[in-house]
């Protein structure tokens, strides 16, 4: 073990201990530890203290419209995949104040938002999430503007990614490919095994930051026999997909089929009530509300989580240009499949299925695609 | 250069591929005309047995409302047509036109051609297709209208 | 995607962008009984205006809201900023109340612009209705700033009635000028009136520009603009020469909150100002 720590990209083997260890150190160079834990029946990120506030020994099953944790015997810290919430409501938080402004005699001045420059250590962090935090970062950080929040947060960001050994019931990372393997934008990335007794976790190292925590840990050189059973768990669970997604050309054949019947036939079932926005790991949406007090002399402007669901998202000279269901859902889902590639340069969906999982009535994207793929008449004009 | 009535006729667009040998006859029913500003074309109720060309100026047709008064629903200037009611029954006018300054036309003898349509129905189809056009962007025209799309409820 | 005209970040808002600057109301003007123009000068006495014709800024009421206005002045007058608004709804209404001296938050400026350095020695057919015309006011002011480079320059602009007609005496100077050809349209007028009563399509369809080196200008309602697309369509003018300025909500101007995403693009940054080919796919479609 050199003082300086492992090599990128090299694999260690650390206990269940020494991973608790790791957090406790996370906490002693003063980062907000964020981890999964279980509250209310679904797995939420929360802060976590030690490993103990993990879901331990938890799983989940989820299906189109169903979610239900299982209790499971051998202990697992990390064996569920993604709950109803997402890494981005700690960096575009679902509510923040930009500013307030004071108005005296007709004039008023504007007090910038103080922000505090926390350091997030997000513990659990799949590999559809990894994705998803930089198609954010695509949004937020790489466009002509930059938002100040969001910068501030990520750039200290300690990033714990977890490989997922078991697909979740609506998943189809693997059809994005986004996963099931964490392959980069992760400080150390986690792949759990249990096998004969012993409970352990492989760690890879992704960056110096990672290198320099592990080092200060102890913890044993992974062996190869344990980096390839880690690798064959990952493989596997990327052969279980719950659901899978033809992407070949999907932007294409949407902007051909804009008036498709399917869209009137999900437009029936679909309540416009934002679930699939809200819990969507890359919807970035938001709403700009300006306020007064009841004197009228203070005044804030909020930003607030919005969804291209509600009545008045696109309202303008008088009504909303998308008004029914059937525009709204057209909207959102050819904005995750097909024009996101026209604004971002990728999908805008990285296949965590919390989309279909939160659904009250279970509509699925992959399902919709399918059978507009199926039934796209269109499709040999287009060669 | 003076123009003939004929190259006048043959350059107008409305007549653009109209058959030959129709055209000496259209001729023969068409005068030059000039109107002074503030005067009025035809009146509401006024039989229709022409149409004009209008050559130069400006024509307002209005509809008098009751308590609103004369109201302009459509200018026609230079180069467009003015009346389309000579060609279906009861051949009267619905509106009024008045000039709206100096203006000259071509004034056609619609009672002459309605005749020689019922006779001749290429003719007759030559010039229906051509007013059905008129007629139709007349009618787009005034759908714009109605729709007040500069209006409030922004 | 469409034309995503590169600007420089306007000053001051580099740290933030949500953080409007402060302006004072110079001067308000009444243009028609709903609609008005004010104009601003910076509180920061060291901040120079400078934008692009067609770009919009984000104007700020104290307590009330932010709407999206385009810059209807000059863009060769470095020290004030002119917007023109209808006062339709909440923020407009209360901004319809300010007075000369009263304090207005401003961000931007913002979006893409009137193509107008890459088209010299061309005609010019500008096709405005209603409010749209303050749009394109910046564009008149420039064109006839520099008259020499282009050819002939058509207006041809729609209003309600003759109440309704923004920029009377620009108008008529710039009608008094060689060589800018006017036409004004109504919807209806009472008698008295002696110009135009119809739509502005038909006054496309007789404009004399030439379609084969024309760039086409459109700003005002939807359907307007679609009925004037055909006629420039009919007369041989290409997509790719016709620019038309959109509008959509719009909470941040920045290209985060989502709400003015139209098709494939942004109307506060692929936009306003769009040329029409790179939208064409998705113009007139019903509720995109």
């Amino acid at each position: 073990m050199t003082p300086k720590g492992p090599r990128l990209n090299s694999s260690v083997l650390v206990s269940p201990a020494q991973l608790d260890q790791l957090l406790q150190l996370l906490i002693k160079r003063d980062y907000e530890l964020l981890g999964p834990t279980i509250r209310e029946g679904a797995v939420v990120y929360d802060h976590v203290t030690s490993t103990k506030d993990l879901p331990v020994g938890w799983t989940d099953e989820q299906s189109g419209g169903k979610y239900r944790l299982k209790h499971r015997e051998d202990g697992a810290f990390f064996d569920f995949v993604v709950g109803p919430q997402s890494w981005k409501k700690f960096l575009f938080p679902p509510v923040a104040r930009l500013w307030q402004a004071h108005r005296s005699d007709g004039l008023f001045e504007i007090v910038p938002e103080v922000r505090k420059p926390t350091k997030f250590a997000f513990i659990g962090v799949r590999a559809c999430e990894l994705h998803a935090l930089s198609i954010q970062d695509k949004v937020f950080l790489q466009g002509p503007f930059v938002d100040p929040e969001y910068k501030l947060h990520r750039d200290n960001v300690f990033i714990v990614a977890v490989d997922c050994v078991q697909a979740g019931g609506t998943c189809f990372c693997a059809s994005m490919k986004t996963g099931p393997k964490a392959s980069a934008g992760f400080d150390l990335a986690l792949t759990e095994i249990i096998q004969e007794g012993r409970h352990n976790f492989v760690v890879r190292v992704g960056t110096k930051a990672g290198a320099d925590l592990l080092s200060q840990v102890s913890h044993e050189e992974a062996s190869p026999a344990e980096v390839e059973l880690a690798e064959n768990l990952v493989a596997e669970a990327a052969k279980h997909m719950g659901r899978t997604l033809d992407v070949n050309g999907i932007k294409e054949m949407l902007y051909r089929n804009t008036e498709h019947a399917r869209w009137d036939q999900v437009a029936d079932r679909c309540l416009s009530c934002s679930n699939c926005t809200m819990v969507c790991p890359t919807c970035f949406c938001s709403n700009v509300e300006d306020l007064t007090d009841l004197s009228g002399q203070q005044a804030e402007r909020w930003r607030k989580w919005d969804s291209c669901f509600t009545t008045d998202f696109s309202y303008i000279h008088g009504s909303s240009v998308r008004s029914t269901p059937r525009s709204k859902y057209r909207q959102w889902m050819m904005h995750k499949l097909a024009y996101w590639f026209d604004q971002f340069g990728t999908s805008g969906c990285v296949g965590c299925g919390r989309c279909i999982t939160w659904c009250p009535v279970g509509i699925d994207i992959t399902e919709e695609a399918r059978v507009i793929r199926e039934s796209d008449i269109f499709a040999s004009a287009a060669g | 250069m003076i123009q003939t009535l004929e190259s006048v006729i043959r350059e107008h667009p409305f007549f653009q591929d109209f058959p030959e040998e129709h055209l000496p006859f259209i001729t023969g029913c068409a005068k030059n005309v000039q109107f002074p500003e503030k005067h009025f074309i035809f009146l509401e109720g006024d039989p229709a047995n022409e149409f004009y060309f209008i050559r130069g100026g400006s024509v307002s047709i209005e509809l008098v409302i009751p308590h609103l008064g004369p109201t302009t629903v459509q200018t026609v200037g230079e180069g467009e047509i003015l009346g389309w009611s000579w060609v279906s029954p009861p051949y009267r006018w619905h509106f009024n036109a008045k000039t709206l300054k100096r203006t000259r036309a071509l004034v056609f003898d619609a009672k002459c051609l309605r005749a020689k349509c019922e006779e001749d129905h290429d003719l007759g189809f030559e010039m229906l297709k051509r007013f059905a056009n008129i007629i139709t962007a007349r009618l787009d025209a005034t759908r714009l209208q109605l729709l007040d799309i500069y209006g409030h409820d922004d | 995607m469409a034309t995503m005209i590169e600007n420089d970040i306007p000053q001051g808002l580099s740290l933030d962008p949500m953080i409007p600057q402060l302006y004072r109301i110079d001067r308000v003007r009444d243009e028609t009984d709903d609609t008005f123009t004010l104009s601003l000068v910076p509180e920061n006495g060291e901040t120079k205006i400078s934008f692009l014709p067609g770009q919009f800024n984000m104007l700020y009421v104290f307590g009330t809201g932010e709407v999206p206005i385009s810059i209807s002045g000059s863009p060769a007058v470095p020290s004030v900023l002119e917007h023109t608004t209808r006062s339709v709804g909440i923020v407009t209404k209360a901004m319809g109340l300010l007075k000369p001296g009263d304090r207005i938050g401003v961000r931007g400026p913002f979006g893409s612009h009137w193509p107008l350095n890459e088209e010299n020695g061309r005609d010019f057919v500008i096709i405005s209705g209603g409010i749209g015309l303050a749009p394109l006011r910046p564009v008149l002011y420039y064109l006839m700033a520099q008259r020499e480079k282009y050819r002939k320059i058509v207006l041809l602009y729609g209003a309600r009635t003759p109440e309704d007609i923004l920029f009377k005496k620009e108008l008529e100077r710039w009608r008094g000028k060689f060589d800018l050809e006017v036409q004004v349209t109504v919807d209806r007028a009472a008698s008295g009136w002696r110009g135009n009563v119809g739509v502005v399509t038909p006054l496309v369809a007789r404009a004399p520009f030439d379609p084969s080196n024309t760039v086409a200008l459109l700003c005002g309602p939807e359907v307007m603009m679609r009925f004037a697309i055909m006629e420039l369509q009919k007369r041989g003018v290409p997509h790719d020469r016709m620019y038309l300025s959109m509008e959509r909500n719009m909470k941040c101007a920045l290209g985060f909150c989502g709400h003015c995403q139209y098709g494939p693009g942004f109307v506060c940054k692929d936009g306003p100002v769009y040329r029409f080919d790179q939208i064409a796919s998705v113009f007139g479609k019903s509720e995109v």
